[in-house]
């Protein structure tokens, strides 16, 4: 029942989100918003900029992939030399140039994916100026570009599709920065630590032991964390940890900050293209595909542990608990991590490796499927775009017409865009995933063997193709293979999708609208969400299907059944 | 434009001419005609012809255009050399079986080639040297063969002549028979002037002798553009076809790394897998069946539109009359009958409407217009009025543009039938007074949306004949058939705003354009373009090449000018307006031909995985027998029945990407809802349904 209306009061606040967030996100883009202008004007004057000036989609690409180049050059410095610079009270040594190559790439792609322990690893420095900094910047340009596909979906004859600077600053000032500051309060209050003090050293006379607690500047990060759908944590339990995620609020308050962008920007969508029922049919293949994935998790974690089963030991009334957040059990630590294997976020509050096959299908499915349910912030409504041209082309040629989305006519370039843009995730993880196959280097990783080590590795891949950055676990991920090809498929996942998106922004933008009528395939409607679902989930499903039948499915036949 | 003119009489009886009655050119689509001639889907000789085809096109050369299909065949060729180093039973018939994908997608699209072959056969033969009597400007006259003739030349053609090349009449006047063009064996006059004078090559000059001035290069006729055409000579691929092309290599591409990465997936597995199963895997995920009949699609939309008589100079025009959002249809010949029909006798100043009829009947007796043949009847069915014998000298006056009156000199009885204004003006001359109610009364019938005609008895007027403009039957419903689809219809006329409005409501078009112009009808299309909307209309004057060509389908008549002709994309042989609505359909056909045939090729994988997958590594891991849903025999049986019906799905579906997916105006949710229901769901069952059957069939004879 508590986990029943823990997801009623979700969806209440998913519904608050969606309309007034998603409001204020229009105006914020749209520039309407000015409070604190007195920051916004000085940085465009820094960077001698005419915030009025737009560009066209090559300019905004050019502009977005040289700020991320020079944002991953920045952090791998930081990395790199942490041990020269302040804030370091554990005297941690410079990350080695692998692991700074693939954690610089991992939070500017918005990845999150960490192959080193937090506390043990990282400086303060790196931690705020390095990989905070980046979880602020990397969810603002995801925005930025969304927005720009927006622009282009509802603007005609438009040579521009806006200024990357200007979406760049106002994001990160008018939405991030506020909602992050309030919620790491509310972190903050509720336990999450937040110092620059360094660890303390806890001396048990009574045993004689003494413990050395890791403490850090961890309570708003974890905001910015969550609200960036980033999930790069301070500690390596991530969301697992009492410092990171103290206490149940703090998951309900994880869970909404999460959702809450991604949700928001389809009404955003509605709202600037001029329909809100079609941001709602998109709000709504999200919703049903996440309801999905997290029926099968929550199903498959409240059956008992096989392998606890087999010991004969009977009881096992709160289903498999093995690697769950012990302090809430499977069925919040199951809403927790589908919402963030679903969200590009990728933080855990239990170990996915411990799941059940399926139930780690259920994980694995929401990254596999294109991460679009909802998705990132930002990244989730560009991706799920894309497959929203690809299913209007369909039916729109069932219907007899040359295909349209809100009145752009969808032609070849249009396709070959999106073609591009929806295919690169699924080539990217499965070629690499074979590589590591191939390669002793690769197959050194996963430290089990068989089906499950298979999905250990195809996890890995996946979910840094995705930009999701969760982590499987159970696959030793610091190695200089892993470290090098994980940040070729973060980049892949990102920019060669990224740059199609602006590309496709700037062509619709130039075209002329074609005004609808009763001929027109209806992208508002039940039947529209539901193909697009099917175009999803046979894409996501035609491409995975033979990996995850040699993952995850024969690893729970070998238990006998399916389900 | 005949109708364009029509301001208020009935003159427009002086053209009406030609134009197969439009009414039933339709229906008589399958007789036999011109070039047009209806052949069986399995016509015996194409059929032949198609099968040659299909093993010559195995040039890689011709495969490469088609990146689905080469991926097929350079698939076969990696069994080929397997099967040669490994020779097995299984082996083999794979690699033959992929051979025969290929062969069988040749053969669909040679099947969609011949039938157009066929027809420029046909035309071809048609065009058989003939001679040409060139004319010097002296007056001497040369024997030239027609294919010596160059633009500019003058000829004469006399009864019993073929007509050597395209031109216009510069004088004289011919009746011509044009059914080796458009298979209508009525004869249709040309003559010099005006928007009849334009003459086709290869047809033939039944009477009278023309002087005709060549208008088309050697070569350049429309005869030879129509064998083009029809041969798909330079046949151009369509835009949607191309984005519909990339979205399939898409896919190729997307699953060869799926397909290629299970060999090292296997190889960590411990299982080996055979590189002959994985091609064949690769040849059942790719859109083989969407890829192999592609092309034939195509051909086949423009062949369907060649049935219809209706010739596209491009693809793209053909596809495009799918998008059209506003038809623009003239009055005449599209919307009403030709001809307008005498109804009601209406009597001024309390005359009696009997004495009214007489006299009309009288004053038409000599005419041979519809309009005047349809007074004769009206008086004679209402008052039971013979057609009586003339007798005494009398004379008939002819219709004249200036005068717009025609009548008849009887002795000293001068009866005269016109437009209002001119009736009037005569009576007046003639010292008689205009009654008070005429004016009411031709409003009136004006406003009911038909022509009055004005009749007077010398001096005296005695009343105003309604010629009705009769609404084809059935119009009013293809209309709203078009409207379920989201098609604007809008009416061309000349007629005043009043008559325009009232013929606009009982035809039932959503808007119209009155006393047109060939410049309003310029304005209204280019306005609906700025708009976004694609727009269809027809024409046949040389005062309408600039509209056809602005408008998006611009449809000629045959019976046009020839600067008409060349103005638009598409010309109908049988000049009958209403065809465009015909034109609109196959386009839309095409496009969901092409559609439909995607969703169900995609759909096809789901039931191909739970075959394959299964089968490949079920060595390694027994328990993924699970996943063979349908119980298949073996492995090899699993994976041979999937190429097999892969192979076997594209000749069961020739005959419906020749024909094209049923298409039924409504709505585009109910359209999409049928053909997502018949080509996606039913795409995903099927296969299961076949792939059962044919492993049944294999384990039943051993071959395997």
């Amino acid at each position: 029942m508590g986990y029943l209306w823990t997801i009623v009061a979700l969806v209440a606040v998913l519904a608050l989100a969606w309309r007034f967030l998603g409001s204020y996100l229009v105006a914020v883009y749209e520039g309407r918003v000015h409070f604190l202008g007195w920051i916004e004007r000085p940085v465009y004057r820094a960077l001698s900029l005419d915030p009025e000036a737009e560009q066209t989609w090559q300019r905004y690409a050019g502009a977005l992939v040289v700020f991320s180049g020079v944002a991953i050059l920045l952090t791998y410095l930081i990395l790199r030399i942490q041990g020269s610079l302040p804030f370091n009270p554990q005297h941690l040594a410079g990350v080695s140039p692998a692991l700074s190559w693939n954690t610089a790439v991992s939070f500017v792609t918005n990845t999150n994916w960490q192959n080193y322990a937090g506390e043990t690893t990282m400086s303060y420095l790196s931690q705020m100026a390095a990989l905070t900094v980046q979880q602020f910047v990397s969810a603002a340009v995801g925005i930025a570009v969304a927005v720009a596909l927006i622009r282009g979906l509802s603007r005609k004859g438009s040579r521009t599709i806006g200024n990357f600077w200007v979406d760049l600053v106002r994001g990160t000032l008018y939405v991030l920065v506020p909602i992050a500051f309030i919620s790491g309060i509310a972190f903050v209050a509720q336990g999450a630590v937040q110092t620059l003090a360094g660890p303390v050293t806890v001396h048990d006379a009574l045993t004689g032991v003494t413990q050395v607690i890791p403490r850090g500047p961890v309570g708003f990060m974890e905001s910015i964390k969550q609200l960036g759908t980033n999930g790069g944590g301070f500690f390596n339990a991530n969301g697992a940890h009492p410092f990171e995620d103290p206490t149940a609020l703090t998951l309900f308050l994880s869970i909404s900050l999460i959702l809450c962008i991604p949700v928001a920007l389809t009404y955003t969508f509605g709202k600037m293209v001029g329909s809100l029922r079609q941001g709602f049919a998109l709000l709504m293949a999200m919703a049903i595909i996440f309801a999905a994935c997290l029926a099968v998790t929550s199903y498959a974690e409240a059956q008992p542990n096989p392998a606890v089963a087999a010991a004969h030991v009977v009881h096992q009334r709160s289903g498999n608990m093995q690697g769950k957040e012990a302090r809430f059990g499977p069925m919040p630590t199951s809403l927790y991590d589908v919402t963030a294997t679903q969200t590009s976020t990728g933080a855990v509050a239990g170990a996915n490796d411990s799941f059940t096959p399926i139930g780690g299908l259920g994980l694995m499915a929401g990254m596999m499927l294109g991460e679009v349910s909802p998705g990132g912030v930002g990244s989730g409504l560009y991706t799920i775009l894309l497959f929203a041209l690809i299913t209007v082309f369909l039916g729109g040629l069932m219907i007899g017409r040359t295909p349209e989305y809100l009145g752009k006519k969808i032609q070849a370039r249009e396709v070959k865009l999106a073609a591009l843009g929806v295919l690169v995730m699924p080539i990217t993880a499965l070629v690499l995933t074979a590589l590591a196959m191939s390669l002793h280097a690769g197959r050194a990783g996963p430290s089990n063997l068989g089906p499950h080590g298979f999905s250990e590795i195809l996890y890995a891949f996946t979910s840094q193709a995705n930009n999701n950055g969760s982590a499987f676990a159970g696959l030793a991920g610091n190695s200089a293979f892993y470290n090098v090809t994980g940040g070729i498929a973060m980049l892949l996942g990102r920019f060669a999708i990224i740059v199609p998106v602006l590309a496709l922004a700037g062509t619709l933008a130039a075209k002329n609208v074609v005004p609808s009528s009763s001929g027109t395939f209806r992208t508002d409607a039940p039947l529209f969400t539901g193909l697009l679902i099917g175009v999803i989930v046979i894409v996501g499903g035609l491409t995975f299907f033979p990996a995850v039948s040699l993952g995850p499915i024969v690893e729970q036949l070998s238990h006998g059944r399916l389900f | 434009m005949a109708t364009a003119d029509a301001q208020t009489g009935h003159e427009t009886s002086a053209v009406v001419t030609d134009v197969a009655q439009p009414a039933t050119a339709h229906a008589s689509a399958g007789a036999a005609r011109g070039v047009a001639q209806e052949r069986s889907l399995f016509d015996r000789e194409i059929l032949a012809q198609a099968a040659i085809g299909s093993v010559k096109k195995l040039d890689p050369r011709v495969q490469v255009k088609n990146p689905v299909m080469f991926v097929v065949l350079v698939g076969s060729l990696v069994t080929l050399i397997e099967s040669i180093a490994h020779p097995g039973v299984f082996d083999w018939s794979i690699t033959v079986w992929l051979l025969l994908t290929v062969t069988f997608a040749n053969f669909a699209e040679a099947m969609a080639e011949g039938r157009g072959m066929a027809q420029a056969q046909a035309l071809r033969r048609m065009r058989a040297e003939t001679e040409a009597r060139r004319l010097f400007p002296d007056g001497t006259e040369e024997r030239v063969p027609a294919s010596g003739l160059v633009k500019g030349d003058l000829v004469v053609c006399e009864a019993g002549d073929l007509i050597p090349s395209d031109g216009d009449i510069v004088e004289g006047i011919a009746s011509v028979d044009e059914s080796a063009i458009t298979g209508e064996s009525a004869p249709v006059i040309r003559e010099s002037g005006g928007d009849r004078s334009a003459v086709t090559g290869g047809t033939k000059v039944l009477s009278d002798r023309i002087l005709v001035r060549i208008t088309a290069e050697r070569g350049q006729t429309f005869l030879d553009r129509m064998i083009g055409l029809v041969e798909g000579a330079n046949r151009k691929k369509t835009p949607n076809e191309i984005a519909l092309t990339i979205l399939l290599s898409a896919l190729t591409i997307v699953f060869l790394p799926v397909v290629v990465v299970l060999q090292p997936f296997g190889h960590y597995s411990g299982a080996s897998v055979s590189v002959v199963v994985l091609v064949a895997l690769l040849v059942c995920l790719i859109p083989t069946t969407i890829g192999a009949l592609l092309s034939a699609i195509g051909i086949a939309g423009m062949d369907r539109l060649v049935q219809k008589n209706v010739l596209a100079m491009s693809g793209r025009a053909v596809e495009a009359a799918g998008d059209v959002q506003t038809l623009l249809l003239d009055k005449t010949g599209t919307i009403t009958l030709g001809n307008r029909i005498a109804s009601r006798f209406v009597p001024v100043e309390e005359g009696a409407e009997e004495e009214l009829a007489e006299a009309a009947q009288l004053a038409s007796l000599a005419d041979e217009t519809p309009e005047g043949r349809s007074i004769v009847v009206l008086a004679k069915e209402r008052f039971g009025m013979r057609e009586r014998e003339l007798t005494g000298e009398r004379a008939f006056i002819p219709f004249s543009a200036t005068t717009r009156m025609s009548g008849l000199d009887m002795g000293e009885r001068r009866i005269r039938k016109g437009a209002a204004e001119a009736v009037c003006a005569w009576v007046a001359e003639q010292g008689g007074a205009v009654p008070q109610d005429l004016t009411a009364t031709v409003e009136s019938i004006s406003r009911s949306g038909s022509t009055p005609l004005v009749v007077a008895d010398g001096p005296k007027v005695l009343g105003a004949i309604e010629l009705k403009d009769v609404v084809k039957q059935g119009i009013r419903e293809r209309f709203e058939a078009l409207r379920a689809v989201g098609i604007r219809t809008v009416m061309i006329t000349g007629d005043n705003p009043l008559t325009a409005a009232a013929i606009a409501q009982e035809a039932g078009v959503d808007d119209y354009l009155a006393e047109a112009t060939p410049e309003a009808k310029m304005d209204l299309i280019r306005a609906e373009q700025e708009g976004g909307k694609l727009v269809a209309m027809t024409g046949d004057g040389t005062n309408d090449a600039p509209a056809l060509a602005q408008a998006d389908v611009g449809v000629a008549m045959n019976t046009g000018t020839t600067a008409a002709k060349e103005a638009g994309n598409m010309v109908d042989l049988d000049s009958n307006p209403t065809k465009l609505i015909d034109i609109v359909e196959v386009g839309k056909q095409l496009l969901i031909t092409r559609g439909s045939l995607t969703t169900f090729s995609v759909a096809n994988d789901v039931a191909k995985y739970f075959a394959i997958i299964p089968a490949l590594f079920v060595a390694t891991y027994p328990q993924l027998n699970t996943l063979n849903v349908m119980k298949l025999h073996s492995p090899k049986t699993a994976v041979l029945s999937a190429v097999i019906f892969n192979a076997l799905v594209i000749i069961a579906l020739i005959p419906l990407a020749l024909r094209g997916v049923r298409w039924r105006p409504a709505g585009a949710a109910s359209i999409l809802r049928r053909n997502v229901l018949i080509y996606g769901v039913g795409g995903v069952i099927v296969p299961f349904v076949f792939i059962k059957l044919i492993d049944l069939l294999l384990t039943a004879v051993h071959w395997y």
